[in-house]
């Protein structure tokens, strides 16, 4: 029984699906670290 | 580190869990779409066990940090349990959405079917559905405290979905499999219990390195909030003031 396709496309959707989030996590991270004044990022040190 | 120099939402522990699963991943990779042998039945489309059941545990762990924190903000009302059940929520609908990918990308080859309305399915989806709503009340134009109650009330309120969903291969006639943890005990053994077990610890690790990096930027969201608030209070005591002087 061969079903590599679906088994391909599975993995493929989790990578897609976490990768993309973690991406848009860390870009609006950097994003917002350079609005927030330096004396309100204390908390991240 | 200076604050001067704080340019991401990362941290120490962040890296390290950063550089853990980089690490695991080609390990899991190889074990889980190499190593593991094809079943007898299901042939290789076994391989989408070592997605699909992760993904299922790090949904009900995100969703299980949902209820947990939407109790301690109901009791203690710190904005941090608030922003840490916003972060797991978050979270946990992307793994959910995962979980419910790779399941119907499992069910074609083994039921014939992408979707079918049976009890576990529909009852996950109807969770996937709560927790956006969830999110969606998160987003909503509120006081903040009226807001983040409300939050909490339905994140505590939303775990049932998460009950529901566990029980209901055995309330209901499913399609579905059993449980490949049945109270203790392991359905599965040798590689397959061994590929499961690295693929269990790089979503897990993942979802935490996600749930930090998220709460950090929550955070942030909040103090800007903050700042725009100050601002807004600065700028009424000065038309204030300048009312007041003749």
């Amino acid at each position: 029984m061969n079903n590599w396709e679906f088994v391909i496309a599975g993995y493929l959707g989790a990578a897609v699906g976490i990768g993309s989030y973690a991406v848009w996590v860390i870009r609006r991270g950097r994003r917002l670290t350079q609005k927030v004044p330096v004396e309100r990022r204390r908390f991240l040190d | 580190m200076k604050s001067a120099e704080i340019t991401s939402t990362k941290s120490k522990t962040t890296t390290v869990i950063g550089y853990l699963v980089v690490a695991m991943l080609p390990i899991y990779l190889a074990f889980g779409l190499a190593v593991a042998e094809p079943h007898s039945e299901q042939g290789e489309s076994v391989r989408l066990l070592f997605v699909h059941v992760p993904s299922v545990l790090v949904t009900y762990s995100a969703f299980l940090v949902v209820l947990f924190s939407s109790a301690m903000y109901l009791r203690k009302k710190t904005p941090y349990w608030d922003l840490l059940a916003g972060a797991s929520a978050e979270v946990g609908v992307v793994f959910c959405a995962v979980l419910l990918f790779s399941g119907a990308v499992w069910g074609r080859p083994t039921w014939g079917t992408y979707w079918e309305w049976d009890p576990r399915m529909t009852s996950t989806a109807v969770m996937f559905i709560s927790y956006l709503g969830y999110l969606a009340v998160r987003r909503m134009d509120l006081n903040p405290t009226v807001r983040s109650r409300r939050a909490a009330v339905l994140g505590i309120l939303s775990f049932v979905n998460v009950i529901v969903v566990h029980y209901s291969i055995d309330w209901w006639r499913s399609l579905h499999q059993g449980r490949t943890f049945d109270q203790g005990n392991v359905q599965i053994e040798g590689w397959y219990l061994f590929s499961f077990s690295l693929g269990l610890a790089v979503f897990t690790l993942s979802g935490l390195w996600l749930l930090i990096h998220r709460f950090r930027t929550l955070y942030l969201e909040r103090q800007l909030d903050l700042v725009d608030l100050d601002s807004a209070i600065a700028e009424r005591k000065s038309e204030a003031k300048t009312k007041v002087s003749p």
